[in-house]
């Protein structure tokens, strides 16, 4: 009996101290011109692969074979080669391409070009632009719904998040949301769509269904003054419990009951924190730090930051492959 | 009492006798500290007071830098609780001699000295007692700042441990050294300006080194020549499961310096200040 005890004890400290699974994450550095991989067995960054100008969007193709990232001074979309890491190739997007989302085949790339007032459409087998939407002034952020019917477009300038019908490629609704909207998000059961605006300092809450503000999540960080809180990059745990938001210039990651709405903790990261990504098994949450140069790693079930590692310049946008 | 015919006897004592003098002091000095409430009430509201309102209104301080033991950006409550921990030790090493200044004015001292036991192994003892009381209260300071978010990783606080050891013995022997320069209470005072606050403030207790450094050069040699800017680092680096070899090595070496000075100086024969019947002690 206590030989049992004994052997189970062991089996449970031994799950419990063996190391997370390693991934790969890719990391874009806006003004040194570069993409940074950090193996996040050791949190090292172990290659660095020189793009284009101005890299920002970054996002594994779904066989998990390239990664795609949008070189906004070149006017392009580059391909990865994540065997070799070098880039193999170039997708032809619109003038600035700065965030880009694909459908569930991994067959079409949505890319919202900043300079341009479009999200183009692009064909990622032929490689080939299929065409282009016209949309609101200075779009960035892009999300694409579950079921992948509609296609989220936010536009900086004119303030709305622009619902687009995937098949007709029509706007067919456009929502009026706080200034300066910067990204768009789904739960994975569609019941939110969570958008970030950076000069408003609020998230609003949408409701999918009737495209219409539920509700705003508001943020107080004592000593910091409110212009300082600027929401930028969202992340969602896969239940839908927890909502991670970049507050940008406050340095910190707020974290959201997102069941109420409210913020329950704040995570103290390094400077202007921007956008962020979850390992595939969720443990583990990146953000990036743009102006410290650094990307901050936060352990999901504890709420705690854990590390930080040393990146190129300006890091920007963060991606890992999903299983 | 004669040291000589301690030591004539000195080396016939077995371990049991040994370890009943240790008992009894230390015994002595836990009874004292748990009868002294406002004691230890005082030893834990002066570092809580520093971390609920120094450290909240300087919180945007930091935050700008990665430094070791750390491994990412850190609030400056989180900063400075080592350093307040070494402060609890600090105050408590003081409070020790202030205490076997008080026992030779009262002439409780004599009592403890007439032991047969050789003079160092008294002192030692006393030192050990002094350094358990550290503990308490600093064990006591980390429950209380766990709950003001400041939590090491839980093998931070058994790690701590032989580290606080080691700086509880460095900051009673200074103590204790000092204590036998002083020939009456009401000196003690001096003690607070020239020598606690000094040590505390020309330190990394407050502010990282570099951070001194960008300010002041000569102030930053003053604070790495500080054996307390080491303790506070040893403890710093030991709460994050991390070894700083250098703040040892010193802590150690002060340590032994500190302890060898109090030994002669508590030596009536060599004494550094020749006491007078005044004291009560020979």
């Amino acid at each position: 009996m206590w030989r049992r005890c004994l052997l189970s004890g062991m089996a449970v400290w031994l799950a419990a101290t063996s190391p997370a699974l390693a991934f790969v994450a890719y990391v874009s550095n806006e003004k040194s011109n570069t993409v940074s991989v950090i193996d996040t067995d050791k949190w090292i960054v172990t290659h660095t692969i020189k793009v284009g100008q101005r890299p920002r969007g970054i996002e594994f193709t779904k066989n998990g074979k390239f990664v795609l990232v949008a070189v906004g001074d070149d006017d392009k979309i580059e391909v990865i080669d994540t065997a070799t890491h070098q880039v193999v190739d170039s997708l032809p997007s619109g003038p600035d391409p700065e965030l880009f989302t694909q459908d569930a085949a991994g067959k079409l790339l949505y890319v919202a070009n900043e300079n341009d007032n479009t999200v183009t459409i692009i064909d990622l087998e032929k490689r080939v632009r299929l065409g282009d939407i016209q949309v609101g002034v200075e779009p960035e952020g892009m999300a694409l719904s579950p079921d992948g019917k509609i296609l989220i477009n936010t536009s900086e300038t004119t303030n709305m998040a622009h619902f687009i019908d995937t098949a007709t490629r029509e706007i067919v609704a456009n929502v009026l949301v706080d200034a300066r909207p910067r990204y768009a998000e789904f739960k994975r059961d569609s019941s939110e769509l969570w958008v970030s605006s950076e000069i408003g300092g609020t998230v609003s809450i949408l409701d999918p269904a009737k495209r219409t503000i539920t509700g705003k999540i508001e943020f107080n960080i004592p000593g910091l003054r409110r212009e300082a809180i600027q929401p930028v990059g969202i992340g969602i745990t896969k239940d839908g419990k927890t909502g991670f938001i970049a507050l940008g210039p406050a340095n910190r990651v707020a974290v959201v009951d997102a069941t109420t709405h409210k913020v329950t903790k704040y995570l103290l990261v390094g400077q202007r924190v921007w956008h962020m990504a979850f390992t595939p098994d969720e443990k583990y949450l990146l953000v990036t730090n743009g102006v410290s140069n650094d990307v901050s790693v936060i352990d999901v079930s504890a709420q705690k930051v854990i590390k930080t590692i040393q990146v190129g310049e300006l890091p920007w946008g963060i991606t890992f492959a999903q299983p | 009492m004669s040291s000589v015919t301690v030591n004539r006897h000195h080396s016939g004592f077995s371990l049991g006798q040994y370890v009943t003098c240790l008992n009894g002091i230390v015994w002595r000095e836990a009874l004292r500290f748990v009868h002294q409430r406002e004691r230890f009430v005082s030893a834990l509201v002066r570092p809580l007071v520093w971390l609920f309102i120094f450290a909240a209104g300087f919180r945007q301080v930091l935050g700008i830098s990665i430094i070791p033991p750390y491994e990412t950006y850190i609030l400056y409550e989180v900063y400075i609780a080592p350093g307040l921990m070494a402060m609890i030790q600090l105050f408590n090493g003081m409070q020790s001699s202030l205490s076997m200044v008080y026992d030779r004015e009262m002439g409780n001292m004599r009592t403890l000295l007439v032991s047969p036991l050789p003079r160092w192994y008294l002192l030692f003892c006393k030192l050990v007692a002094g350094t358990a009381v550290s503990l308490l209260q600093v064990y006591a300071f980390l429950l209380i700042a766990w709950f003001w978010d400041i939590a090491p990783p839980p093998i931070g606080y058994l790690t701590v441990l032989p580290a606080l050891v080691v700086s509880g013995l460095m900051l009673g022997a200074l103590g204790m050294l000092i204590s036998s320069g002083i020939k009456q209470l009401e000196n003690f005072a001096g003690v607070m300006n020239f020598v606690i606050f000094p040590m505390f403030f020309a330190s990394s207790a407050l502010y990282p080194l570099w951070r001194v450094q960008e300010g002041s050069p000569l102030l930053y040699y003053v604070c790495l020549f500080n054996p307390f800017t080491h303790a506070v680092e040893l403890i710093r680096f030991a709460l994050y499961g991390q070894m700083n070899w250098i703040s040892l090595a010193v802590v150690v070496c002060c340590t032994t310096a500190f302890m060898i000075g109090a030994i002669y100086a508590y030596d009536p024969s060599r004494g550094l200040v020749r006491r007078g019947p005044a004291g009560g002690e020979a």
